[in-house]
């Protein structure tokens, strides 16, 4: 079973009377483990499809199932559920919580699951580890570089172990070297089988990924696979 | 949910931490309500208590009965004015009402007093031995004067600390001392204990007993023989005291004659009613002291919800990411509130302790007692509590409604 299946997405957004379609009637399907990287220029509507992948935002028509089940109707409730259970974040700008330390940004997800709290300790700490930042632990965001910062922010993103990964343009605000590690990071992450999903502009990014989907004016323009996939999960 | 509320709870008391300028100045409207609250029902509560006392001070289970009609209007019925309370009519009380375990009756009017070469205005009553047991008047030394000094119209003579202390030098002994009222040479034969003030305010202890017959005879004169200022009586138990007021009003009104239409020429008042109309004063200023601090912690509250309403738009990101991790509605809901009521009984402890401070402050520089009671510290800090959650909704809500992916772009 794929992970994600989504047939015929619109997203149409209403600015006064004007209807803009962000997206037009996009199917797509991904399955478990893949590293898929998305393409596009801004106003494509790829960031609208990454929010509508990470159950952030539904789709005014179409149908999306992730992982069996059929989110275009869930609650708002429900799909905090379901980020929280199968989806983890990286977004561009890190949006660590200010004045937190490492290990308690890590630990945010955990917070809203029954566990108790010597639990999500350890498990935050394990996180951090996994991503290579132990010993800083107990820094603030701040204390950290933009590289670090990012780390953590991944660290956050798999501490739940998610089925899926959402990156947005998650080397943007980074200089190569960093950049180099997040990705390295990633990959790693995709072996293990986490299914990565990457929004990006810059090219050298996206040839991490295993498959690459380029999209214009909300639908898909070219989907390829750019290297083969050594490591697929139950193919 | 118990490991969320209390990393909650420690969010919460980080970051208002962090904001403590801010923080101390939004629950100064929470600490001025409750403090003052504290404070003012304290201060209440020892002037309360302190009437109680005066009120003993009257006696046990007493009734007095006063001539005329004292409406508040003003108006009385042309009864003429010859119609008072007698002797006879205390005396015929006493006889017809098994309830009333004793009756008594004073005159009273201010003359002068001469001892030696001082003299001092004191109001003179004279009043029926049975009224100084009704009164509860006990003795610092010496001893009351009997029936028979009522009915041999004897100079004897009971006088109030002070009076002592206004005709005596430190020391002396006024028993045996003979004093001269209004020029009528009597003999001090007790020396009564000091009762302080009274519920009205007066000083009890401004006063000299003498027997009534010589009162009225050789001291204060009168229109005929056997007229008196007020009447008193008293019960055994204070459950008899409503029957016995309306036994006292059935026989006076057959005694004075009076027609089913007329009103009464004179009024009953018990202890009880006293204590009431002293409490009536009390809750007025409760009453005042409550909406004082129901605007300050209106006020206060405002303050939070601005303050928290404040947080959530500086915040916005951070929700954002909260939701996309996972956070339900409630649980953004709960980390305001929770904010929210932190806040707010920080302020209201802080509160309580300026309160208590407050009310020590006010006995000590001005003397007036105070009761510190459990039940309002209790009753404020819920208070303060309630204040937060209610001013904290609004703000808790906005934040749970926002929409993820614009919290999570805002700038």
């Amino acid at each position: 079973m794929p992970l994600i299946v989504c047939e015929d997405i619109w997203k149409i957004y209403r600015i006064g009377d004007v209807e803009v379609p962000a997206l037009r009637g996009l199917s797509l399907t991904i399955e478990q483990g893949e590293f898929v990287a998305i393409m596009g220029a801004s106003g494509s509507g790829k960031s609208t499809l990454m929010n509508i992948l990470g159950c952030l935002d539904q789709p005014t028509k179409g149908r999306y199932r992730l992982d069996g089940v059929e989110v275009e109707q869930l609650r708002h409730d429900r799909l905090a559920e379901i980020r929280n259970r199968q989806i983890g974040f990286v977004f561009q700008s890190f949006n660590l919580i200010p004045r937190t330390s490492a290990l308690e940004n890590a630990q945010l997800p955990l917070f809203y699951r029954g566990l108790s709290l010597k639990e999500q300790r350890a498990q935050a700490a394990a996180a951090i580890q996994r991503v290579g930042l132990s010993g800083r632990e107990h820094h603030y965001p701040t204390q950290l570089s933009g590289g670090q910062q990012q780390r953590v922010a991944i660290a956050r993103a798999l501490v739940t172990s998610p089925s899926l990964l959402l990156a947005d343009e998650p080397t943007g605000n980074l200089d190569t070297q960093s950049s180099r590690e997040i990705m390295t990071i990633l990959e790693g992450l995709n072996r293990e089988g986490i299914t990565v999903i990457l929004v990006t502009h810059e090219a050298d990014v996206a040839a991490y990924a295993s498959r690459e989907i380029t999209i214009k004016d909300g639908l898909i323009l070219s989907d390829r696979a750019t290297k083969a996939r050594s490591h697929e999960v139950g193919a | 949910m118990a490991a969320f509320v209390w990393l909650t709870i420690l969010t919460a008391l980080r970051i208002l931490g962090r904001n403590r300028l801010r923080a101390g100045l939004t629950m100064l409207g929470i600490i001025i309500g409750v403090g003052a609250v504290i404070a003012m029902v304290s201060i209440g509560e020892g002037a309360k208590s302190a009437v109680k006392k005066q009120i003993a001070t009257m006696g046990t289970n007493v009734i007095i009965i006063w001539p005329g009609v004292t409406t508040a209007s003003g108006v009385r019925s042309a009864q003429g004015g010859a119609v008072t309370l007698t002797v006879a009519d205390a005396l015929d009380l006493k006889k017809k009402i098994p309830l009333l375990s004793d009756t008594g009756w004073s005159k009273r009017d201010v003359r002068q007093v001469v001892y030696g070469n001082r003299n001092w205005n004191a109001p003179i009553n004279g009043i029926s031995p049975s009224y100084l047991t009704i009164r509860d008047w006990s003795f610092s030394s010496g001893g009351p004067f009997t029936q028979a000094d009522l009915e041999s119209a004897a100079r004897v003579a009971l006088v109030g600390q002070t009076v002592v202390e206004s005709l005596f030098e430190a020391g002396e002994e006024p028993v045996d001392a003979v004093i001269r009222i209004n020029n009528v040479p009597f003999r001090i034969i007790g020396v009564l204990s000091p009762k302080g003030q009274s519920a009205q305010g007066s000083d009890q202890d401004d006063i000299i007993f003498i027997p009534f017959t010589t009162a009225e005879r050789k001291v204060l004169g009168t229109l005929f023989l056997g007229s008196v200022g007020s009447v008193f009586a008293s019960t055994d138990r204070a459950d008899d005291l409503p029957e016995a007021v309306e036994q006292i009003r059935e026989v006076m009104r057959a005694r004075h004659r009076l027609q089913q239409e007329q009103p009464d020429d004179f009024t009953i008042r018990t202890q009880v009613d006293i204590g009431k109309i002293q409490e009536g004063t009390g809750h007025t200023l409760t009453i005042m002291l409550f909406a004082i601090a129901s605007v300050s912690l209106l006020v206060g509250g405002i303050g939070i919800m601005n303050i928290l309403l404040v947080s959530v738009t500086e915040r916005t990101r951070e929700i954002g990411v909260r939701m996309a991790v996972g956070a339900k509605r409630r649980h953004i809901v709960m980390q305001f509130l929770i904010e929210a009521m932190t806040l707010s009984l920080f302020g209201g402890a802080l509160g309580i302790v300026f309160g208590l401070v407050g009310a020590k402050l006010t006995t000590i520089i001005a003397g007036w007692p105070t009761i510190i009671s459990g039940d309002v510290i209790v009753i404020a800090f819920l208070f303060s509590l309630v204040v937060g959650l209610f001013f904290g909704l609004y703000p808790a809500n906005k934040a749970s409604r926002l929409n993820p992916i614009d919290a999570l772009r805002y700038e």
